[in-house]
């Protein structure tokens, strides 16, 4: 085990190398290991787009996807991303252009304050790569880890229908 | 963030034997890292307490579904949502199933690992009881051996288990015995998703004629480790589906489990609902 | 391209914020930043004796503010000047703010947190209404109380005697978080000599910078408000802000870095304001044919352990009391008082929920006391155009509660399912019930409040023909950035585009006052046109626009006046409308403006295995005057309707020797996705004089209804009686089987 260091009676591990794909990017960070990959992708890499909002898995604020499967990347220790591929709201649009999800939502009303927007759009994409003409049940499923304080759900719901329709 | 990030090591082994290698080499120090979706909350909230881990989510020995014609078999790192979208799960063990699709939401089904939950031991887990009914078994291994054991007496107390330093549950195996069987599976928890059950039930029983031929009762989130009633099994067992081994049931499970009083509900409320579900699967069961 | 108001037009900052672009205030940084932390009570009432800082950290590498580095009054100035920005020698409640640190490492800011001791000689608290009202304890003033109202009209005592029944009733509301997805955070940079800049998530700019002026002892221009973009407010961001700002601007101002104070969600939830407990005694008289003869009703509301917004929570709480019925002889009494627990403050309805709870529930009592059924008692008693409220306003708009009856009872198909319900339950373990409350909502500062305010919203033409609104309410969600554009586009005839909401910005923007009270769209939003229209005017009069114009001639207009006069600016001022009276003494008078009317059905049901109640179907109609955006108006409406379900059935602050002991959104459980039945949302548009395009307000209405609906289904499913929100599982399991205690006593 490498340590260097100590403070108020804990030791202190070094800091590691890991390397990871961030929406088409090749990032290499030095994190400590444990350092949540939200804090990393906010901090190290300046993509604040992905919010916490409860550090505790249980709002989806910071879902981000990897290797194709949505996480809480707040429950992500770095030294998990190693070697992997992340898709984060940042990466959602092509360019300019919109998904059609991210379109969906300005137009039916499914983002308010936004603040859970990022995450939930993450699963709603999700979701729709998965299966692409999901069924309500299907469409609470598949969100039921993301929570809004702002529209009651209706609205995020009629987008994913609506996105469906593109 | 309250836990001291810097203070926490976690390192990745190569393979299954190196991560048992430094198990062994070092007993106490390390301790496995699975799916982070327990361990993570803890150190969020600056409640992590161990500080050295092995970070065995990438290891591939452990990702894995194994079907032969006595058993189904899980790799200890197989996910939630691994499990809900296997068939033979799906026809044969709908209770693991259902409890796999109640824990958390998506992102946290990719994410949470059977074995971790096992490990974890939190008497409020919803796969457990399904794994106590289905007489689960899992395996535990080191460096210098592998032996299985009964899933059913691995808790001994609250978040104790018959787990040493230098093993790793590394799988776990679900006899497939269940045909003719009703399958009861309810998770309480006031709301629908994400949450953290107040009672769990998973049971599972089969009848010849009017009487129960074989019963099997877990039950979460009543007692300090997820638990199997075997003493109101046996009471049943044998007995008709009359509205006498319904108190019956009652009376015995009250005896056997000691639920509590905390911030998500109170001792009183596990205590009966805990009853009423036992109730109505034996009343699902007379009717099936 | 012109009458935007009515359409859906999408939000204004839609885009950035599906991208991911909008930025909150945790996403900013500044070079050099250093991060904040604050220290508090480990306890609820006591006199700090020593505060001491332990282990072997560097502590020389810390900011620490205690209340001695105060520059200026250690009091958040709001209503009274009873709560500290740190507590000095006592504290009263726990987590009270007492040591802020601040250092450049997040990780070691959390270590030295923890080993900051406070040592307090504990006293004894009141930590109940019960002990409050009691005076246990003498926690706050001579005795306890924060603020009493009276209204007083007819003479109730005298009523009595022409009742045939009297019925009483008391019914209890529970704390609620707000729960906001975004955690209260500020950024502060602040120098002695040069002043004060804090940038932060808030719903009221100018309350943080009358605040921060006095706490700073700073003269108005030295100190400077922005809002970053807000991930939601519901009231828990109207005057918390004030404090935090307060927090990291002191660590700015000692350090000279800036400093970022974000709270994590324990820390918000633990130690943030909620929406006030309350409990309410209800007396009515009434004949034998369903008509109201006398209201008493008594309004008590734990206000916390600082004055902070208590006042005017109880205000609106109390004028919503009597409801939408017609009564010539009320008496409210009211009461805000203390205990110490952590201030209770804003929520999203703002007192009208709890006093609303109480009489939607009562009506149904009443009714069933005469042998009417709850929607003919109403329709009995409900209040029309030319009739009086319970504070004797005039009401001067028409208004048919019948015709909004008819109209939700149709959409929820009440009747039909009420009677097959009837005839189902007792063969089904699942009870469906069905039930609905009658409500309205008053939109804007309660009395002489917007008289007060005296609101001013600026609108200002740039030479390329952009149109800037400059007003200080903030979009939190609700729609303020693409209403005011709705609104200031019909009213200058030019594409939505064209217009721009500036970020509210104290050194650029006037008081356009809080975001609050439901009156955004129809207060600020009149003035938008107002400033809007004069801008229009003064090109026309300028002879440089014709009246008939199009977009490149505006433009035209715009760049000629700026060369020939100058800056082209325009603002507009809060006029009342006319024949508005308040009398402040008596609380008596107009007091409000206008009022949203409502009907709210909710359908239930019942598990008797699990004692859980599930909405399964909300229909909630309203008629809040002209909808300027159907989307965004239905959005709040579902919103508050789905914040309205948790408050009733799933969110349950667990209170522990004055503390909240579930502050985890794992234990203190929201709605989610599959937990919100279909919310049916049905408007009824009668134009307002008044509000901008004929607009009333609605952000508050949809939290008031939902609840006493809920629980009138509850009862219809099951014949039982709850008179306790939130109404949990257990609580349930207590009344529907009481007799099954035998099980519990034996086995525990």
């Amino acid at each position: 085990m490498v340590f260097f260091g100590s403070i108020s009676g804990k030791t202190m591990v070094s800091k590691q190398t890991f390397t990871f794909n961030v929406n088409g990017q090749q990032h290499t960070v030095e994190s400590f290991p444990i350092a949540r990959l939200l804090d990393v992708l906010r901090e190290e890499l300046q993509l604040t787009g992905t919010k916490e909002g409860c550090g505790e898995g249980e709002c989806g604020a910071c879902t981000v996807q990897i290797d194709g499967q949505i996480v809480n990347s707040c429950l992500v220790p770095v030294a998990q991303a190693q070697g992997t591929t992340i898709k984060t709201i940042e990466g959602v649009a092509k360019d300019d252009q919109l998904n059609a999800v991210q379109q969906a939502f300005i137009d039916f009303g499914g983002a308010q304050c936004g603040i859970c927007t990022p995450g939930m759009i993450l699963a709603a994409v999700d979701l729709l790569e998965r299966n692409p003409q999901p069924t309500e049940i299907d469409i609470r499923n598949g969100l039921a880890g993301n929570l809004c304080r702002c529209t009651g759900y209706m609205k995020i719901f009629e987008s994913v229908v609506r996105a469906c329709q593109q | 963030m309250r836990g001291y990030v810097p203070s926490y090591q976690l390192l990745t082994p190569t393979s299954l034997r190196e991560a048992l290698s430094m198990l062994a080499d070092e007993p106490g120090v390390w301790k496995p890292f699975a799916g982070g979706t327990d361990l993570m909350v803890l150190l969020e909230a600056g409640r992590l307490q161990h500080c050295n881990y092995i970070n065995i989510w990438p290891l591939d020995e452990l990702h894995h579904i194994q079907v032969t014609e006595n058993h189904i078999t899980l790799g200890g790192l197989t996910t939630y949502t691994e499990i809900q979208s296997n068939p033979i799960l799906r026809s044969e063990f709908p209770m693991l199933c259902q409890a796999a699709s109640e824990t958390g939401g998506l992102a946290i089904q990719n994410r949470g690992t059977l074995g971790g939950n096992i490990v974890n031991a939190s008497p409020a887990a919803d796969s457990p009881p399904a794994l106590l009914a289905y007489d689960a078994e899992i395996e535990l291994t080191s460096t210098q051996s592998s032996r299985w054991i009964s899933y059913h007496g691995f808790h001994t107390g609250y978040k104790e288990m018959q787990l040493e330093a230098n093993e790793l549950l590394t799988r776990i195996r679900l006899p497939r015995q269940t045909s003719n069987c009703l399958h009861y599976y309810r998770k309480v928890g006031t709301r629908k998703a994400q949450a953290i059950s107040k009672v769990c039930l998973a049971a599972l029983g089969r009848k010849e004629g009017t009487r129960i031929s074989d019963i099997r009762i877990a039950f979460g989130s009543v007692a300090p480790i997820v638990i199997r009633c075997v003493s109101t099994e046996s009471q049943l067992r044998g007995k008709p589906l009359d509205a006498s081994t319904m108190k019956l049931a009652r009376e015995s499970l009250i005896k056997e489990i000691a639920p509590i009083d905390d911030v998500r509900s109170t001792a009183a409320y596990r205590l009966r609902v805990a009853a009423n579900l036992l109730v109505d699967f034996l009343n699902d069961l007379q009717s099936s | 391209m012109f009458n935007r108001i009515g359409k859906s037009v999408p939000r204004k900052e839609g885009r950035k914020k599906v991208t991911g672009q909008a930025l909150y205030v945790d996403d900013l940084t500044f070079p050099d930043m250093l991060h904040g932390a604050t220290v508090r009570s480990p306890v609820a009432r006591g006199r700090i004796r020593n505060i001491s800082f332990e282990g072997d950290l560097p502590w020389d590498e810390f900011v620490v503010v205690t209340a001695r580095d105060i520059p200026g009054a250690n009091h958040v100035a709001l209503i009274l000047e009873d709560q500290p920005y740190l507590a000095a020698d006592f504290v009263n409640h726990p987590e009270e703010p007492v040591v802020l640190l601040a250092h450049k490492n997040k990780y070691l800011l959390e270590e030295a947190r923890r080993r900051v001791k406070i040592d307090i000689e504990e006293l004894p608290a009141v930590l109940s209404l019960d002990d409050s009202l009691t005076k246990k304890e003498i926690v706050w003033g001579d005795d306890n109380v924060f603020k009493t109202f009276l209204v007083d009209k007819g003479n109730v005592d005298e009523a009595w005697a022409q009742a045939d029944f009297i019925v009483e009733g008391e019914y209890e509301t529970g704390a609620q978080e707000q729960l906001y997805i975004e955690n209260n955070g500020a950024i502060a940079i602040a120098r002695p000599g040069e002043g004060v800049t804090v940038l932060g998530s808030m719903q009221c700019p100018y309350y943080v910078h009358k605040a921060l002026i006095k706490l700073f002892d700073l003269p108005e221009h030295q100190v400077r408000v922005i809002q970053a973009e807000t991930g939601g407010g519901f009231g828990g961001k109207e005057e918390y802000p004030s404090l935090i700002t307060g927090h990291a601007a002191l660590l700015a101002w000692k350090s000279g870095k800036p400093v970022k104070l974000i709270y994590d969600r324990a820390e918000d939830m633990v130690a943030t304001t909620k929406r006030h407990p309350s409990r309410t005694h209800h007396k009515t008289g009434v004949t034998k044919n369903g008509k109201l003869v006398a209201m008493q009703i008594d309004f008590v509301i734990d206000g916390g352990a600082y004055c902070t917004l208590s006042p005017v929570v109880l205000s609106r709480g109390t004028i919503h009391a009597a409801g939408p019925y017609v009564c010539s002889n009320v008496r409210i009494k009211s009461r805000a008082m203390a205990t110490n627990v952590p201030p209770h403050g804003a929520f999203r309805g703002f007192g009208a929920p709890q006093s609303i709870f109480a009489l939607e529930r009562h009506m149904n009592k009443v009714a069933e006391a005469v042998g009417l059924a709850p929607d003919e008692f109403r329709r009995r008693n409900f209040i029309h155009e030319g009739e009086t409220t319970a504070t004797s306003q005039l009401i001067r708009e028409p208004v048919d509660m019948n015709h909004l009856l008819d109209r939700a009872f149709e959409f929820s198909d009440y009747h039909r399912k009420r009677d097959t319900f009837a005839k189902e339950n007792h063969s089904s373990r699942v009870k469906k019930g069905i039930g609905f409350a009658t409500f309205m909502h008053g939109a804007g500062f309660t009395g002489s409040g917007e008289v007060y305010l005296q609101s001013v919203v600026g609108c200002e033409a740039t030479p390329e023909g952009k149109v800037l609104i400059l007003a200080a309410s903030t979009e939190i969600g609700q729609g303020t950035n693409t209403i005011f554009s709705q609104i200031a586009a019909d009213t200058l005839r030019l594409d939505f585009d064209t217009i721009e909401v500036v970020q509210p910005d104290t050194n650029k923007v006037p008081n356009s006052g809080p975001t609050v009270a439901s009156r955004t769209s129809m207060v600020v939003g009149k003035l938008v046109e107002s400033a809007a229209l004069s801008l229009k005017q003064t090109l026309i009069g300028s002879g440089l626009l014709p009246d008939t114009y199009g977009q490149s001639d505006f433009q035209h207009a715009c760049a000629a006046y700026i060369e020939k006069f100058g800056p082209l600016k325009t603002s507009a001022k809060y006029q009342p409308p006319p024949n508005v009276h308040w009398d402040d003494a008596k609380y008596q008078g107009d007091a409000y403006g206008a009022y949203a009317w409502a009907v709210y059905v909710a359908e239930v049901s019942f598990d008797e295995l699990t004692y859980e109640a599930h909405v399964k179907d909300f229909v909630a109609l309203q008629e809040v005057g002209k909808v300027i955006n159907p989307v965004l108006a239905s959005g709040q409406i579902e919103g508050g309707v789905a914040q309205a379900i948790g408050f009733t059935l799933f969110e349950n602050v667990v209170w522990k020797d004055g503390r909240m002991a579930n502050n985890q959104m794992t234990n203190y459980i929201i709605p989610t996705p599959a937990d919100i039945p279909p919310i049916r949302v049905f408007f009824e548009e009668t134009p307002y004089q008044y509000g901008p395009g004929g607009a009333k307000g609605i952000g508050e209405l949809p939290m008031d209804g939902a609840a006493p609906a809920i629980l009138n289904a509850i009862e219809n499913a099951t014949g039982i009686t709850f008179n306790r929100i939130p109404l949990m599982p257990e609580a349930m399991m207590e009344q529907v089987e009481p007799n099954l205690d035998e099980v519990s006593t034996t086995s525990l």
